[in-house]
């Protein structure tokens, strides 16, 4: 086992594009780190020089003490999984566990031994025998995850390693992926450009951009403090709305009114860009004993989503539409339309189940100010000046 | 239910009339290798009068006999001209398939036109080179030319083939500790297998049909092939002609095809690489 460590690594392509931009980036030894981004970020050609599919163009990549860059993929003891699982189809699921271990020559007993714990673990046992082909989805996911394991190596590498898989059985290997990496205790370097799957599987979630590095955090910390624009438009699901604010006197014009800022945002001056979450929001009417620290406002109820736990409420907003570089390329960068707070003044409050707000009418809202997070439009960083904990 | 009937209907006239078509002059010239020498000419699809000696005279006297040492020419000489194409093809496929390399269009282009290349007129140049270089009536001085027809085709098969095999496989195994070589011999070369074999069996059936090449640039019994022998048969006396002969040598050379496209059409089975990749 060992860490990994990037060190102003930069992959460039012959043709001058820069897949990942000199990415500084140090995973622990144990740790389960994410790589998260929209597709085309650099997150699976950050993952696959870390495994040597990729050649690194600059800077220094360290598995444990050592320098990697000019090894070949099979010296550096790193396990992956594959997207699609790249199982080998002429083989059986025993010889496709027991391939690394016979290529480094373990002796044929332990080979059994190893493949047939893993198998274990997996619940794989009964299937050892039959060829990849017979298999199911989720089966050959776990195959996948067994020829890993047994190699008991320095580190894991998983390329979106459950996106083929359906909906519920995403759910149910995101468990057993999570539970596996814990028993083990294996260094594991996870890509997804799923955000759930980033925020409930990682100790700590990298989220690149553009091939660059935007944030490094714990996925509660990513959640409650995103540094700029886009980690707080792509983390969160439905994701944060933007409001084009001004901020004077320690209080921030909002198109729906006029909002005490709070202790840490006092300072903030100008045109800027305000995001809420959805969960801010809430039923003016259920708010309760909060009612009066929060701000109230009414806005008309364009549609709701009712989820069973929670409501969805979409509401229309007069004011302008927050308007930035930062938050069309956001837009543009997860796939257009998944901004509530897009160009027709609507956003997003998530409510309670229990709330009695239709569809068509006009509600009362209530918000928590001291839950909005400032923006500066130009630059897209967040304003909040919050001491980060030590990552 | 109507429809699928007719079409099935229509399927097996198509089917039957393209068999017959295909097999008739087959049986035809099996029926005249029974045939004695006088009764040949009679017109009758069924001998009159069976009889195998058309194909015991092929091989009286050993290897004197006008078969023997052609049949076994023949089969060296394909056999060792398929394993060469196939071992160069793949290594050459595999990196048109995978590679980017300056003149891998050059390669491409280059194998085509060869291919393309009407086998008649290298003939000539070949046989005065080949007298010079002292291959004339040897081995290797068939084995060479089917050669530089044989890798194309081999070579374009095999790529067809090697692009089909998802690079993750190879990747996978590369981490899974395997060297270059290894990845490619234990994860890509038996998934590629039915191309490998696809392209074994049209090199085989190229060299083992050529008249072109065997009839130029040999002279003797030393390195004379099948359909060139063919041509040198001659009656039991200068009035009879060789026909049941012929026929019957005809008949002896189709069935190593036979065989070889029996035993390795089993491995070209569809859907080797089902079950690699997604789920």
């Amino acid at each position: 086992m060992a860490g990994i460590q990037f060190d102003g690594v930069t992959k460039r392509y012959p043709d001058g594009t820069e897949a990942v931009k000199k990415m500084d980036l140090s995973v622990e030894d144990g740790e389960f780190m994410i790589l998260v981004g929209p597709s085309g970020c650099g997150k699976s050609t950050a993952l696959r020089m870390i495994a040597g599919l990729e050649d690194i163009s600059d800077g220094e990549l360290r598995i444990g003490e050592n320098a990697v860059n000019d090894l070949a993929p099979k010296d550096r003891d790193i396990a992956m999984v594959f997207q699609n699982y790249a199982l080998y189809p002429h083989m059986t699921v025993r010889d496709n566990m027991g391939f690394a271990l016979k290529l480094a020559k373990v002796d044929k007993a332990e080979i059994d031994k190893k493949v047939e714990a893993a198998a274990e673990t997996l619940d794989l046992t009964q299937h050892l025998d039959r060829k990849p082909a017979n298999l199911s989805g989720g089966q050959r996911q776990r195959v996948a995850m067994g020829r890993a394991i047994v190699r008991d190596p320095a580190a894991f590498l998983m390329d979106e390693p459950l996106s083929n898989l359906d909906a519920k059985l995403r759910v149910q290997m995101r468990t057993e992926v999570s539970r596996l990496q814990q028993s083990l205790g294996t260094t594991t370097v996870y890509v997804t450009h799923d955000q759930t799957e980033a925020m409930t599987l990682g100790d700590r979630v990298a989220v690149m951009r553009g091939g660059a590095l935007q944030q490094v955090a714990t996925p509660k910390e990513l959640y409650a403090d995103p540094v700029n624009l886009f980690v707080a438009g792509f983390i969160g699901s439905p994701a944060m709305n933007f409001f084009s604010a001004e901020a004077e006197n320690g209080k921030v014009r909002l198109p729906m009114g006029e909002v005490d800022l709070p202790q840490d945002l006092s300072g903030a001056s100008g045109k800027l860009i305000a995001g809420i979450r959805p969960e801010d929001f809430e039923d003016a009417d259920l708010v309760g004993e909060h009612r009066g620290s929060g701000f109230e406002f009414e806005a008309p109820i364009e549609q709701l989503e009712s989820m069973g736990s929670e409501i969805y409420a979409y509401f229309k907003h007069e004011g302008e539409a927050a308007s930035s570089d930062e938050l069309s390329e956001l837009a543009a960068d997860i796939g257009g339309g998944d901004l509530p707070s897009d160009a027709h003044g609507r956003a997003v409050a998530r409510l309670d189940p229990a709330s009695e707000v239709r569809q068509g009418e006009k509600a009362r809202l209530w918000l928590d100010p001291a839950r909005i997070h400032l923006f500066d439009p130009e630059s897209g960083h967040s304003l909040r000046t919050r001491e980060k904990e030590p990552a | 239910m109507q429809r699928g009937t007719r079409e099935y209907t229509l399927w097996s006239i198509g089917l039957l009339i393209v068999v017959l078509f295909a097999l008739v002059p087959v049986l035809w010239l099996l029926m005249l290798s029974f045939k004695t020498p006088d009764t040949v000419s009679d017109g009758s699809f069924i001998p009159n009068a069976w009889t195998l000696e058309n194909y015991t005279g092929l091989f009286e006297g050993g290897f004197e006999s006008p078969l023997l040492r052609p049949l076994i020419n023949s089969i060296v000489i394909a056999l060792v001209a398929t394993t060469i194409a196939i071992a160069l093809a793949s290594f050459t496929a595999y990196a048109i398939a995978r590679l980017d390399f300056p003149g891998k269009g050059a390669i491409l282009g280059g194998a085509l036109a060869i291919a393309m290349f009407p086998p008649i007129s290298t003939v000539g140049p070949l046989f005065d080179m080949w007298r010079t270089l002292g291959l004339y009536d040897t081995y290797a001085g068939l084995i060479i030319p089917y050669l530089t027809f044989a890798l194309p085709l081999a070579i374009y098969t095999l790529v067809a083939f090697f692009r089909e095999i998802p690079w993750d496989l190879e990747q996978a195994a590369q981490v899974d500790g395997a060297t270059p070589l290894q990845a490619f011999r234990k994860v890509i070369l038996p998934l590629a297998a039915p191309g490998v074999f696809t392209a074994a069996i049209l090199v085989f059936i190229f060299a083992w049909n050529d008249f072109v090449f065997a009839i130029s640039l040999t002279s003797s019994d030393a390195s004379r092939t099948v359909p060139a022998a063919l041509a040198f048969f001659t009656g039991e006396s200068t009035f009879t002609s060789p026909t049941g002969n012929i026929a019957a040598a005809a008949m002896l050379v189709t069935i190593p095809i036979i065989i070889f496209v029996l035993i390795f059409q089993r491995r070209i089975v569809a859907g080797l690489t089902s079950g690699a990749v997604k789920g």
